[in-house]
């Protein structure tokens, strides 16, 4: 688990990495934000029947029918309350647009390897395997998720697995 | 500067696709005992354009058999060649011969070399045979140097061997950045001994041994068919002359005028002078006895149609679809508002509406695809199993111009194929047979394909022996499935798509090994379509295959459960009821059976199969929907139906995953996603309970 942790952060060069920066109660978390296709407010969805909880449905993106998943849900981080800064992340993973609900974006920062530190690992529900590290700028301390192995990760039931 | 010649592969792999299917079209269409020469020109200009093709690309193997089947054809089209029956299955089997070369350089690889060997000889044996044949004494190569002379007029003057010649061309609006490329793509033909330049008219005099067509094959690639004018320049018309005095000498006055004009500056001095010069010319040809040839390939249609990639015409149809949502909203957005202060508006949306309609029919239309794409490969199919097969089999197509979807009618291919092979081994009998039958010896096979409002209906019926009902219900007996006597004929004949089902007596290669009607029953349902079978003793099958004409649109009824909206395809939809509690039958407790005029329907809850809170409990303050599925019937519960529309299919799987019981999902009126139940998989859960229960009382069976 530590060398895939490892080997993630090779990726991240000493230039510096940007990270879309977002909260889930008072938590920070950082994705890369080379896979973020655009940050939009949370509309209604349509609830499908028989999926995992944190699959909160489908909804219509300009014509393109994209699951939602709510990362406090996904997280255990209790159930969210959707509220009117609730926002949806729009990912573009492989070929797959996937929607997260996050309680709110707060900024885009730069992490250079040196402010990078591998996750230890801990017992909870987000493995140190979908994790690149913990990054701290300044006094805060952000959880940095590789949110393309996450989610396509079996777990996440967001795609068929391989018969 | 030169031209990549490789960007125009592509196109010659197509035309030369196109080119063969034709030609296999009209071998197929000629009567050998009485060739229509207009089918024989056909035949050898789609020869003579592929070796064209075939000789500027260096696909030597494909140019070298083209040749060689040219010949024979140019021969056969002057009647210098007796045609028959085995004459043409070599043809034909030339042809399927090209479509593996051509398959081969297209995956950039040398054709099988052996193959090409052997189908040279084959050419080459049939070329010797009738020369010997055409005995009367002016003998093939007589033959050969009339067809030239005859084809010189067109302006495509084949040049024999050792005989100097050139060719004159006038080419129109060439841009000047690609005329220098043109030039030494000419070049590589011969030399050229003058050029003139004349704005974007460019002159040359090529000395070339190639003919005009072929070089015109070339620029073909590059110019249009009328912006090219060729002219031979006859170096030594004298040596010809003897042959066909008439032809040669007006040919050798166009090529002079032609010449002359091509003094003058201007490319509109040129053309009328060539115009008469081609006139002239055709005069020969009633001089010189000949049948006019008509102009080299069907220019018309060509330029009457238009390619384009397929992802082009989704992502349009996309965008409609987007179009006819967005302006759905709208309209929901505008009923809101008061008609009488609003009036102008309210035109205004309904016109949109009708224009976004018309304009989605239009864009869906593009996709369409006539079923003769499908039907015109079986003409050679037919005749090669009949002949496999010792059977005379006449095959009429019916309807080759209706419109079908290009997805599903390249899923059809397959299905279809397999229910025709099996007519003609199974269905139709053998020629002793037929008529000791009293029925000509000669079985018919009718395809035929028609609309029938949003759906196609094909039909493959044969007049052969129809199913037999013993045979079929001792062969499933003996397989395992349950049958019984009491069974209806169309239960019956739906016995033979179990999976392994097999009647014929003895297993051939061409089917009867129960392996197909399964899976082309499962093809057809998958495109959203079913199978009827209509047969009757002695007198045929009819298996008729019904389908949606696209998968892009649905006829689609909402429904609502709790506060949840499920879209059902129209087409699954018996009738919808509300039942009193007398209908209501509990087995086992919980689960529910509806008795609908004298049948017993298992009832499908869907709030509980989605697991929908808030939806209503009670069977009878519900509507149940009666739906059909794999010709099993069952009853559906929702709390309210809400409307028909036609709704535009969204494939859920991009992004998401399968879902149980849900086929696809779409957009409403709103700009919400609404679900498309999937009714074969719903009518298949019924089944697996009804499958768990009986188990189940069987297991309570045993422990009591």
């Amino acid at each position: 688990m530590m060398d895939a942790a490892a080997r993630d952060l090779q990726k991240v060069d000493n230039e510096g990495h940007e990270f879309l920066v977002f909260r889930l109660g008072d938590e920070e978390y950082g994705i890369d934000i080379l896979k973020v296709q655009e940050i939009r407010g949370y509309e209604g969805v349509t609830r499908i029947a028989n999926a995992p909880d944190f699959i909160k449905g489908v909804t219509n993106l300009r014509g393109v029918i994209v699951p939602i998943v709510d990362l406090r849900l996904r997280f255990d981080i209790g159930s969210a309350e959707y509220t009117a800064q609730t926002v949806v992340i729009v990912l573009n993973i492989g070929h797959r647009v996937v929607g997260i609900v996050v309680d709110g974006v707060s900024d885009v920062l730069t992490l250079t390897s040196e402010q990078i530190k591998p996750a230890p690992e801990f017992g909870s529900s987000l493995s140190t395997q979908y994790l690149t590290g913990l990054g701290s700028v300044e006094e805060r301390m952000l959880i940095l998720v590789d949110i393309e192995k996450l989610m396509s990760s079996e777990e996440m039931a967001l795609v068929d697995e391989v018969v | 500067m030169s031209i990549d010649i490789t960007e125009f592969y592509q196109t010659f792999f197509e035309e030369a696709a196109e080119l063969l299917a034709e030609m296999e079209q009209q071998l197929l269409a000629l009567d050998p005992d009485e060739p229509d020469t207009e089918q024989l020109h056909a035949i050898f200009r789609a020869a003579h354009s592929i070796k064209g093709g075939a000789g500027t690309f260096g696909f030597t193997v494909l140019q070298e058999t083209t040749h060689l089947l040219e010949n024979l054809l140019d021969r056969a089209r002057h009647g210098d060649l007796q045609l028959d029956r085995a004459t043409i299955d070599i043809f034909l089997e030339t042809k399927d011969m090209l479509s593996d070369q051509l398959e081969a350089y297209r995956q950039q690889t040398e054709p099988d070399a052996e193959a090409f060997a052997r189908i040279c000889q084959v050419l080459k044996t049939l070329a010797e045979e009738g020369s010997e044949q055409a005995a009367v004494a002016a003998a093939a190569d007589n033959g050969e140097v009339s067809a030239h002379a005859a084809e010189a007029p067109q302006g495509g003057s084949e040049s024999e061997p050792g005989q100097p010649e050139g060719l004159q061309l006038i080419l129109h609006k060439v841009p000047a950045e690609s005329a220098d490329a043109l030039l030494e793509e000419l070049a590589l033909f011969g030399e050229i001994s003058e050029q003139k330049r004349d704005g974007e008219t460019l002159r040359v005099m090529l000395a070339t041994q190639n003919s005009g067509d072929d070089v015109r094959a070339v620029l073909g690639f590059v110019l249009n068919e009328d912006q090219i004018e060729i002219q031979p320049i006859q170096a030594d018309a004298a040596a010809d002359s003897e042959l066909a005095p008439a032809v040669q000498s007006e040919e050798v006055a166009a090529s002079a005028a032609a010449a002359s004009s091509a003094e003058p500056a201007g490319a509109n001095a040129a053309r009328p002078d060539t115009g008469a010069a081609e006139g002239g010319t055709r005069g020969a040809d009633a001089k010189g006895g000949e049948k006019p040839r008509p102009a080299p390939r069907a220019g018309a249609s060509e330029s009457s149609s238009l390619r384009v990639s397929i992802e082009k015409i989704d992502q349009i149809i996309n965008l409609v679809g987007e179009l006819v949502i967005t302006q759905s909203m709208l309209e929901q957005g505008a009923g809101e508002l008061d008609p009488v202060v609003h009036g102008k508006l309210m035109s205004g949306m309904n016109q949109l509406q009708r224009n976004a309609r018309d304009l989605q029919e239009a864009v869906m239309s593009v996709r369409m695809m006539p079923m003769d794409y499908v039907f015109s490969r079986f003409p050679r199919l037919v005749r090669d199993l009949a002949a496999k097969l010792g059977k005379e089999v006449e095959l009429e197509t019916v309807g080759k111009s209706t419109e079908l979807d290009k997805s599903l009618i390249e899923r059809i291919i397959d299905p279809l194929t397999h229910l025709v092979r099996n007519s003609l081994d199974h269905g139709i009998e053998s020629p002793e047979k037929r008529a000791a039958a009293g029925k000509p010896t000669a079985g018919r096979l009718t395809l035929a394909a028609q609309h029938q409002g949003g759906n196609i209906l094909i039909e493959i019926s044969d007049d052969g022996a129809g199913l037999s009902r013993d045979r079929i219900l001792a062969k499933a007996a003996q397989s395992g499935l349950s049958v019984s006597e009491s069974m209806s004929d169309d239960e019956v004949w739906q016995l033979i798509f179990a999976p392994g089902f097999s009647t014929a007596d003895q297993v051939t290669d061409v089917s009867g090994r129960g392996v197909g009607m399964d899976v082309v029953k499962r093809n057809i349902q998958q495109m959203g379509g079913h199978v009827d079978i209509v047969s009757n003793p002695g007198q045929g099958t009819s298996i008729r295959i019904v389908l949606p004409l696209t998968l892009a649109i649905l006829d689609g009824m909402s429904v609502r459960v709790g506060d949840e909206i499920y879209i059902l395809p129209l087409s699954a939809i018996m009738e919808s009821m509300q039942v009193s509690e007398e209908h209501i039958n509990t087995v086992t407790g919980s689960e529910r059976l509806l008795f609908v005029r004298g049948e017993y329907l298992p009832l499908v809850e869907l709030h509980r199969v989605f697991d929908i809170p808030g939806a209503e409990q009670d069977v009878t303050r519900g509507i149940v929907i009666i739906v059909q599925s794999e010709g099993r019937h069952f009853g559906l519960l929702v709390d309210q139906l809400i409307g028909q529309h036609q709704v535009v299919v969204k494939n859920l799987e991009t992004n998401y995953r399968k879902v149980n019981g849900v086929s696809a999902a779409t957009i409403l009126g709103d700009g919400s996603v609404a679900l498309i139940l999937d009714i074969p998989a719903l009518s298949r859960t019924t089944r697996d309970r009804e499958k768990a229960r009986l188990q189940a009382n069987v297991n309570r069976g045993e422990t009591a």
